[in-house]
This record gives C-alpha cells, sequence and structure tokens, in this order.
C-alpha cells in the first residue's frame, strides 16, 4: 500500500476500495469492516430494530397479560379505568406526540446539517419528556393518596375491589415500565445532546441521532396504545 | 451517509393528524358503541402508530429488510396474542355447559362480572 500514489494527492486509502478506483477520505466515524457509510447506518438502523423487535416482544407479554384480564373481568375494567384521570393522561398523550415531533424535527435537522435546530429540538424533545414524567408523578402520588396502590393497603369502594386491584396492578406495571423507557430515554438523549454541542453530528453521519430517535418514536408508540387501553376502557359507562 | 430528507411540512402534517386522531379516540370513547368501543380504540390507536412508523421513523424510506423485520416482530407479537386468548377465552367450553362459571374453579366466574 505503501507504494500507491492517488492521482488526486489524497492519501492512500485504509485497505479497501479497489485500487485505481478513486476514494475519499474516510469518514472518522466509518468503521473499516462496511464498505461504505450508508451500509454501516443501513446495517445500524437494522440493528436498531431488531432491538425494538425484542422490546415490541417485551411490551407484548404485558399486553397479552392485560387482554386475558380484561376479557374475564370486563366491569373491573370499567370501574379501574374510571379512577385514572383522563385529563392528565390526554395531556400526556399529546405532550408525548409532540416530544415526538421535535424528535423527527431533530434528526432532519442533522441530516440537512442544520445546528442551532437540532439542539433546539433536542432540548425540547428532553424537556418536554420530563413534563410527561412530572404529570405522571402526580397521576401516581394520587394513586398512593387514595390507596389505589396494589398490596395490603389497598382500598377500592366497589364491587369487584380485587379484581379492580389487578387493574391497577397492570397499570402500574405497563405505565411503570413505559416510564422507565422514558427516564432510559432521558440518558440517551442527553449524550445525543452533548455530542451535537461538540458539533460530532454532520449530514456525512449523524447514526446516533437517528437511533435515538427510533427509540423515542418507539415509547411514543407503546404510550399510544396504553392511553385508550388504560384510560378509555369504558367512558361510555357500558358496563359501569 | 445519503437518508431521505422530508420536507418539514410533512413532520407537522402528521403531528397535525395524529392530535386529530387523538380527539377522535376521546370523542369515541365516550360515544355509547357497546362492544364497538373496544375495536374503534384500537384501530384508532393502530392507526396513529403506523402513521409514526411510516414517517416519523422513517420505515416509509427504509430497506426492503428493515421493513421485513419490523412485519416479523409484528407477527410474532400476532402469534402470542392470538394462541395465548384461543387457550384462556375458550376454558370452561367444553368442561362446563354454561361455559365458564361458578361452577368451574380453572376459568374465571364471568356471571358476577357480565354487564347487566
Amino acid at each position: 500500500m505503501a507504494a500507491h500514489v492517488d492521482p488526486h494527492g489524497h492519501p492512500p486509502p485504509h485497505g479497501y476500495g479497489a485500487a485505481g478506483v478513486h476514494v475519499h477520505e474516510p469518514h472518522p466515524a466509518h468503521q473499516h469492516h462496511f464498505e461504505t457509510m450508508e451500509q454501516q447506518a443501513e446495517a445500524a438502523t437494522l440493528g436498531m430494530w431488531l432491538f425494538l423487535a425484542t422490546e415490541v416482544l417485551f411490551f407484548g407479554g404485558l399486553f397479552t397479560t392485560y387482554l386475558i384480564y380484561r376479557m374475564w373481568y370486563p366491569a373491573a375494567w370499567s370501574e379501574g379505568s374510571l379512577e385514572l384521570d383522563i385529563v392528565l393522561g390526554s395531556v400526556n398523550t399529546v405532550v408525548l406526540i409532540t416530544s415526538s415531533l421535535t424528535m423527527a424535527l431533530a434528526v432532519r435537522a442533522a441530516q440537512t446539517g442544520h445546528q442551532r435546530p437540532l439542539i433546539r429540538n433536542l432540548i425540547l424533545t428532553i424537556i418536554l419528556g420530563l413534563v410527561f414524567l412530572v404529570i405522571k408523578f402526580f397521576e401516581y402520588k394520587h394513586k398512593f393518596d387514595v390507596g389505589h396502590v396494589p398490596g395490603p393497603n389497598f382500598h377500592f369502594e366497589g364491587a369487584h375491589a380485587g379484581q379492580v386491584e389487578l387493574f391497577i396492578t397492570l397499570y402500574f406495571a405497563m405505565t411503570g415500565l413505559h416510564a422507565l423507557h422514558m427516564v432510559i430515554g432521558f440518558g440517551i438523549m442527553s449524550v445525543i445532546l452533548w455530542m451535537a454541542m461538540k458539533q460530532r453530528f454532520s449530514p456525512a453521519w449523524y447514526t446516533p441521532v437517528e437511533l435515538a430517535g427510533l427509540y423515542w418514536h418507539f415509547v411514543d408508540i407503546v404510550w399510544i396504545f396504553l392511553f385508550p387501553l388504560l384510560y378509555l376502557v369504558d367512558r361510555a359507562g357500558h358496563y359501569a | 451517509m445519503s437518508g431521505h430528507v422530508a420536507p418539514k411540512s410533512l413532520y407537522f402534517g402528521i403531528f397535525g393528524t395524529l392530535m386529530l386522531l387523538t380527539g377522535l379516540t376521546i370523542a369515541a370513547a365516550f360515544t355509547p358503541l357497546g362492544s364497538f368501543n373496544f375495536p374503534v380504540a384500537i384501530s384508532i390507536a393502530i392507526a396513529k402508530a403506523t402513521l409514526v412508523i411510516l414517517f416519523f421513523m422513517h420505515v416509509k424510506y427504509s430497506s426492503r429488510l428493515t421493513k421485513l423485520t419490523i412485519v416479523t416482530a409484528l407477527f410474532f407479537l400476532g402469534i402470542m396474542f392470538a394462541l395465548t386468548l384461543t387457550d384462556y377465552a375458550s376454558r370452561g367450553w367444553y368442561t362446563n355447559p354454561r361455559g365458564s362459571g361458578p361452577g368451574n374453579t380453572v376459568g374465571p366466574n364471568l356471571q358476577s362480572t357480565s354487564p347487566k
């Protein structure tokens, strides 16, 4: 390789690319086992989706449990759902979908190399995520205040207290696992923001922003299903 | 890296549609549709998730391999739902003449929870 002389004055390639073919200076993020940056990005995206596939089945177990008990105890599901604050739940849905919009705009800013919109949208996404968790905290706090927490101190005035306790258990399990994903999302978004501030991203390489976006949108999708399944079971009063 | 760059207007359009669907699902929940409330709510949620996946997550512009991975994940999710629920839903069908009832210790006591 030392004898290789590039007619354009570029340094010799690092052992890839056909001899004599014009090869650009490799991007610092380019791993040597990938032919091109496109292939590398494609592999990273596929890997992220494989991870999300395991997440789908992870949450899927809880959704299956939910469906079984809802099928068995429709009246209790109606009673339990009416205990949840539909206003806070709706506001949180709007907040999370808005954070998905800012995340999508952040990825777009990274694609087009717009540094300031990238940082602005990342910060907005983090703030909206925080708003979601703060609202969730007050919802949880209310549950503790009125004794709607599964366990020996569970207290519920109604015909199917034991079955409602099952609903509340699933409410805490599903929203809790979702909230945990939000907290992990913060860690990821903080790193992405830090990297963005150090101007690590460019239209040539923004894979971490793209993958963080996929994660964030996945968490949003989980909530899109949790909202009607938990808050809107029987608002029309069919079973109540 | 040459990912497809969608116009900003597309993202705002998708966002507006998601907001409309959120309003629609709340309105539908308060409308007495009987046993149709649940399918309607789930259908709207699936529509919203599809929009997020196709446009916010760029799957519309992704490779076939990525699309296949997603469809496979959803297929296995479907298997989990279908096979588990056919089991739980059908318990007591042939062991108890009245279906899952007070005499059935395996299945749930549906008599006390059915809508009147």
